[in-house]
C-alpha cells in the first residue's frame, strides 16, 4: 500500500514537471508580451518596454526562464520556509498573493454548486433508474441530453436577464396575477403526477393536490407581499419539520420502525422550541457559531435517537440526527428571511437584490446576516448555471450504475429473502451503486478549481479562471503557471484518492503494490 | 482472414441472442457486423432525428452563404451592411409562414444575422470535424501502438498522455487557441492563417483533444491482443501491421467511432466557449460563440441577436449527442435495443441483463 502510494507520488512529480514545462513553453509562445506597448503612442514607450522586459526577464529565452521559475517554485516545497516564489505578474504583484485571493473566490463559487449538483444528480439518477422506461425516465433523459449540450455562457446570459433583472423587477411590485399562479400550479402538478408514478388514479390525486396547494400558496404570497417580507415562523417550521421527520424516517428506516419515527418527531418538536430559544443568540451570529450550532443540533438528534433506543438503535440515531440537521437549517433559513427586508432596503442594494456580476456589493456594511445574504444573492445565479451544466453527467452515470446493480444476483437474493423494497434499494442497491460514483466525484472535485473559467468570466468573479485567462491574454506565464500548478496538483491528489477509495470501498479491486 | 470473421460472427450471434430476448422477429444469422450495427442504429429514433437535424443544419450552413470560394444562394454575407428593415426585427414568421428579407433579423449596423449565423455554424462545424478527425486519428495511433507493442513504446506514449491529460482541456485549449491566433509578421503561418484561421484553430485543438481517446483505444487493444484470433493470425505468419489493421482495429472501431462522436459534441462547446472568451475565432470572421459574446449586451434591445446563434449551438450539439447515443447502442453488443414496450415487459417477467454502459458520458 505504502509502496503503491510512494510510486504514484514519484510518477506524479515527473508528470508534473513535464506538464509544467509544456505549459510554460506554450504560454510563452502564444503571443508577444510587448505587443500592446509596441502599438502605444506614449512618450515614454521605450522606458515602459524596458521595464516590462526587466520585470518578465524577456531577454532570457523561454526554456531557460522556465528553469529559473522552477528554482523559485521548488522553494515552496520547503515546509515553513516562507520562501515560496512563483514570480510576479505583469503588474508586479506576487503570484502567491494573487493565487490566495483567487482560490478563495473560486472555492466559494464552485463548492455549493458542486455539492448541490451531486446531490440532485444522484437523486435524479436513482429515481430514473427505479422507474426505467417511464415518462419520467424519458423526460429526465432528454433533459440530461439538453443540459449536456447547453453552452454555459449562453445559459448565464439568460439567467442574468430573467433570474436577476426580471426577478428584481418583479420584487418592485410582488403581485402574482391569478392566471400566472394557476399556470405555475398546473405545471408543478403535472410534474408531480409524472414523478409519482403508479396508477392513473394515484397520479391524478397527487397532481391535483399539488396544483391546488401551489396555486393557493402563490395567491397567499401575492396577497401578503411575501416576497418582500418573507419568513417561515414557528407554525410553518413545525409543519415542515413534521414532514421532514416522516420523509427522513421513510428513507432511513421505514415507517414500520416506530422508535425511529418517534425520535424524529421528538427532534422536530425540540426544533420548534429551539426556534424561540436561539433567536436572541442568532442576532449576533458568526460563521463559527452557525457551524457549532449545526454540530450541536446533530448531537442532540443523535442523543434523542440513542435514548429512544428500540431494537435498532443505529437507525433511530441516524434518522433523528439528519432530521435535526434539516430542521436547524430551516431555522437558519428563517433568520435569513428576517434579514431580507433590511438587506432589500439597504442603501447599496436599493431594492435590486439579485446581482448579475461580481462576488459582493462594493462597500456594503451590516451584520453577519446582511453580509451573508449579500454573498448568497451574488452566488445564486452562477450556482444555478453550474448546476445546470454539471447535473447531466451525474444523472446519467448514477442511472446506469444503479441499473447495473439492480440486475445483480444479490439484489434478487435480497428480494427473495422478503426484504422490503426500501431496504433492498437503500441498503443493498444504493450503497453499491455509490462506489463508482464516489470515484467520479473525486475526479470532479480534482477538476473543480480550473473548471469554472467561463462562469467566472461571465459573472466577473476574479477567481482562478480569471487569473489564467488574464495572464494568457497578456502572454504572462507566471499567473498561468500558478493556476496550472494548483489545478494539476489537486487533480493528481484527487485521482490518487479516487483510486484508493475505490479499492477501499470495493474489496474486489486490489491495488497491485 | 477466416478467424476474425468467425469472431465477428460469434460476437454478432451473442449480440443477437441477447437481443432476441426482446425482439423475436429479428433474423438471427446471415448478417455481417456492419449490417447489424446499421440495423440497430437505424432503429434508434433519437439518433435518426439527430442525424436528420444535423444534416439539415450542415446543408443549410454550407450552401446558404457559400463555402470554399463557391457562392451560396443567400443574397447577403456575414460582413455586408444593408439598410435596416423595420429596425432589424426578424422578418420570418410561422403564421403565415414567411421567410422575408432578413429572417433572423439584423444587428445594429445592418448586417444580416442569418448570414452571420450560417457562417458561424460553418466555422463551428469545420472546427468540430477537424477536432474529431485529428483527435480520432492521433488517439487511435497512439493508443493502438501503446496497447499492441507494450514495453517501452507503451511507457513513453502513456507518460506523454499522462502529461497532457492532467492539464484541464479548457485551459490547454485556451493556450493553443491563443497560439493559433498569433499573427506575427513574416511568420510562415500568417499567409495561410489569414484566410483559413479556423482551420488552424481546429488542427491545434485536435492535437490536444486526443488523450482520452488514446487511453480508451489502448484499453481495447490490450484486451483484443490476447484473444485467440490474434494468436492464430500471428502463427499463420501475419505481420504486425496486418494484425493491427486487419484483425484488431476492425474490432476496436466501435469504441473509437462512439468516442470520436462524443469528443465532437464536446468540441463544439469547446470552440464556442473559446470564441466567447476571445481566444478562438476572432473578428472580422465569426463563429457562434463569438456572436453570442458580441451580442449579449444587446439582449434588452435586440434579443434575437442572442437567441439564434445560441439555438444553433444547442441544436448542433444535441443532434451530435443523440447520434453518439445511437452509435453507442448500435456498437455495444451487450446492449438491448431501446424499445420501451418490450423492455418493460421483459423486465417485468425477469430482470434480464441490461447493463447500460453510459460511463463515458461523464468524461
Amino acid at each position: 500500500m505504502v509502496t503503491y502510494i510512494v510510486r504514484r507520488l514519484v510518477t506524479a512529480a515527473f508528470i508534473l514537471l513535464g506538464a509544467s514545462f509544456l505549459v510554460y513553453l506554450l504560454t510563452a509562445l502564444s503571443g508577444d508580451p510587448l505587443e500592446e506597448l509596441r502599438t502605444s503612442s506614449a512618450p515614454n514607450r521605450q522606458a515602459l518596454m524596458d521595464a516590462r522586459i526587466n520585470l518578465l526577464d524577456l531577454d532570457t529565452p523561454a526554456p531557460l526562464r522556465y528553469f529559473k521559475w522552477l528554482g523559485g517554485a521548488a522553494q515552496c516545497l520547503v515546509p515553513f520556509g516562507n520562501a515560496c516564489n512563483l514570480g510576479k505578474n505583469i503588474s508586479g504583484q506576487p503570484i502567491t498573493e494573487a493565487l490566495g485571493f483567487a482560490l478563495v473566490q473560486t472555492l466559494t463559487l464552485v463548492t455549493g454548486a458542486t455539492i448541490l449538483a451531486i446531490l440532485i444528480g444522484i437523486s435524479l439518477g436513482i429515481v430514473t433508474a427505479l422507474r426505467q422506461y417511464s415518462a419520467l425516465d424519458y423526460g429526465v433523459t432528454f433533459m440530461a441530453f439538453l443540459f449536456f449540450s447547453l453552452p454555459i455562457f449562453w445559459v448565464a446570459v439568460l439567467l442574468k436577464e430573467f433570474g436577476a433583472i426580471g426577478f428584481n423587477d418583479f420584487l418592485r411590485n410582488p403581485e402574482i396575477p391569478p392566471a400566472v399562479a394557476l399556470g405555475i400550479g398546473a405545471v408543478l402538478g403535472i410534474i408531480a403526477a409524472v414523478v409519482v408514478g403508479g396508477a392513473v388514479k394515484r397520479r391524478l390525486i397527487v397532481g391535483g393536490s399539488v396544483f391546488a396547494a401551489v396555486s393557493l400558496i402563490l395567491f397567499y404570497f401575492s396577497l401578503t407581499q411575501w416576497f418582500r417580507n418573507p419568513g417561515l415562523g414557528p407554525v410553518i417550521i413545525a409543519i415542515m419539520g413534521t414532514g421532514i421527520a416522516f420523509g427522513i424516517t421513510i428513507l432511513v428506516s421505514g415507517l414500520k420502525n416506530r422508535k425511529a419515527l418517534q425520535s424524529s418527531l421528538i427532534v422536530a418538536g425540540i426544533g420548534v422550541i429551539a426556534y424561540f430559544a436561539v433567536q436572541p443568540l442568532l442576532n449576533d451570529a458568526t460563521g463559527l457559531m452557525i457551524f457549532l450550532l449545526a454540530i450541536a443540533a446533530v448531537l442532540v438528534g443523535v442523543a434523542v435517537g440513542y435514548f429512544m433506543g428500540g431494537y435498532d438503535r443505529g437507525q433511530s440515531m441516524r434518522a433523528a440526527g439528519i432530521t435535526a440537521f434539516l430542521v436547524g437549517g430551516l431555522i437558519i433559513v428563517d433568520r435569513f428571511m428576517q434579514a431580507w427586508p433590511s438587506y432589500f432596503n439597504n442603501s447599496r442594494v436599493r431594492g435590486r437584490p439579485i446581482a448579475t456580476i461580481g462576488a459582493g456589493t462594493p462597500n456594503i456594511q451590516g451584520d453577519f446576516w446582511i453580509m451573508s445574504t449579500d454573498t448568497l444573492t451574488h452566488l445564486i445565479l452562477p450556482t444555478i448555471a453550474l448546476i445546470l451544466v454539471s447535473l447531466a453527467s451525474y444523472t446519467r452515470f448514477t442511472r446506469s450504475s444503479m441499473l447495473e446493480i439492480m440486475n445483480m444476483d444479490y439484489i434478487r437474493t435480497a428480494r427473495a429473502k422478503g426484504l422490503s423494497e426500501r431496504s433492498v434499494i437503500m441498503g443493498h442497491a444504493f450503497r453499491n451503486a455509490l462506489i463508482p460514483i464516489a470515484t467520479i466525484v473525486a475526479f470532479d472535485i480534482g477538476a473543480l478549481i480550473g473548471g469554472a473559467v467561463i462562469t467566472e468570466t461571465v459573472f466577473s468573479v476574479r477567481g482562478m479562471g480569471f487569473l489564467f485567462i488574464d495572464g494568457l491574454l497578456h502572454t504572462d506565464p507566471n499567473p498561468v503557471m500558478g493556476v496550472f500548478l494548483c489545478v494539476a496538483i489537486t487533480a493528481m491528489v484527487f485521482n490518487l484518492i479516487a483510486d484508493l477509495a475505490y479499492s477501499a470501498l470495493d474489496p474486489r479491486v486490489r491495488i497491485k503494490a | 482472414m477466416t478467424q476474425p470473421t468467425q469472431e465477428e460472427e460469434l460476437l454478432a450471434q451473442q449480440a443477437l441472442a441477447e437481443a432476441a430476448v426482446t425482439e423475436s422477429s429479428e433474423i438471427i444469422s446471415g448478417l455481417s457486423q456492419g449490417q447489424i450495427v446499421r440495423k440497430r442504429f437505424f432503429g434508434h429514433t433519437g439518433a435518426l432525428i439527430g442525424l436528420a437535424v444535423f444534416a439539415l443544419i450542415f446543408l443549410l450552413a454550407f450552401t446558404s452563404v457559400g463555402a470554399f470560394g463557391i457562392p451560396g444562394w443567400w443574397k447577403y454575407n456575414h460582413v455586408d451592411v444593408s439598410p435596416l428593415v423595420n429596425d432589424g426585427v426578424p422578418t420570418s414568421s410561422f403564421w403565415p409562414l414567411a421567410w422575408g428579407e432578413h429572417p433572423f433579423g439584423q444587428d445594429r449596423i445592418g448586417r444580416d444575422l442569418f448570414a452571420m449565423t450560417m457562417r458561424g455554424a460553418q466555422q463551428s462545424i469545420t472546427v468540430m470535424v477537424l477536432i474529431g478527425a485529428i483527435a480520432g486519428a492521433v488517439g487511435a495511433i497512439v493508443g493502438g501502438l501503446a496497447g499492441y507493442f507494450r514495453g517501452w513504446v507503451e511507457a513513453i506514449l502513456m507518460r506523454l498522455t499522462d502529461v497532457i491529460i492532467i492539464i484541464p482541456l479548457l485551459l490547454l485549449a485556451a493556450v493553443v487557441g491563443q497560439i493559433a491566433n498569433r499573427r506575427d509578421q513574416g511568420s510562415w503561418l500568417t499567409g495561410f492563417a489569414a484566410n483559413n484561421g479556423v482551420v488552424i484553430l481546429g488542427v491545434f485543438l485536435g492535437f490536444v483533444s486526443w488523450v482520452g481517446l488514446a487511453r480508451l483505444v489502448r484499453g481495447e487493444f490490450l484486451t483484443l491482443r490476447e484473444r485467440e484470433f490474434v494468436d492464430a493470425a500471428r502463427i499463420s505468419g501475419a505481420s504486425n501491421a496486418r494484425i493491427i489493421f486487419k484483425h484488431i482495429l476492425p474490432n476496436a472501431v466501435g469504441v473509437l467511432i462512439v468516442n470520436v462522436t462524443l469528443t465532437m459534441s464536446a468540441a463544439i462547446l469547446l470552440e464556442t466557449a473559446l470564441s466567447y472568451l476571445g481566444l478562438g475565432v476572432k473578428a472580422p470572421d465569426t463563429s457562434l460563440g463569438l456572436l453570442v459574446a458580441q451580442n449579449q449586451e444587446a439582449f434588452a434591445t435586440r434579443p434575437w441577436l442572442f437567441w439564434f446563434p445560441g439555438l444553433f449551438i444547442i441544436l448542433i450539439c444535441l443532434s451530435i449527442n443523440f447520434i453518439g447515443d445511437g452509435l453507442r447502442d448500435a456498437f455495444d453488443p451487450r446492449q438491448k435495443k431501446f424499445k420501451a414496450k418490450t423492455a418493460v415487459e421483459t423486465t417485468r417477467h425477469s430482470s434480464a441483463t441490461a447493463p447500460v454502459a453510459e460511463a463515458s458520458k461523464g468524461s
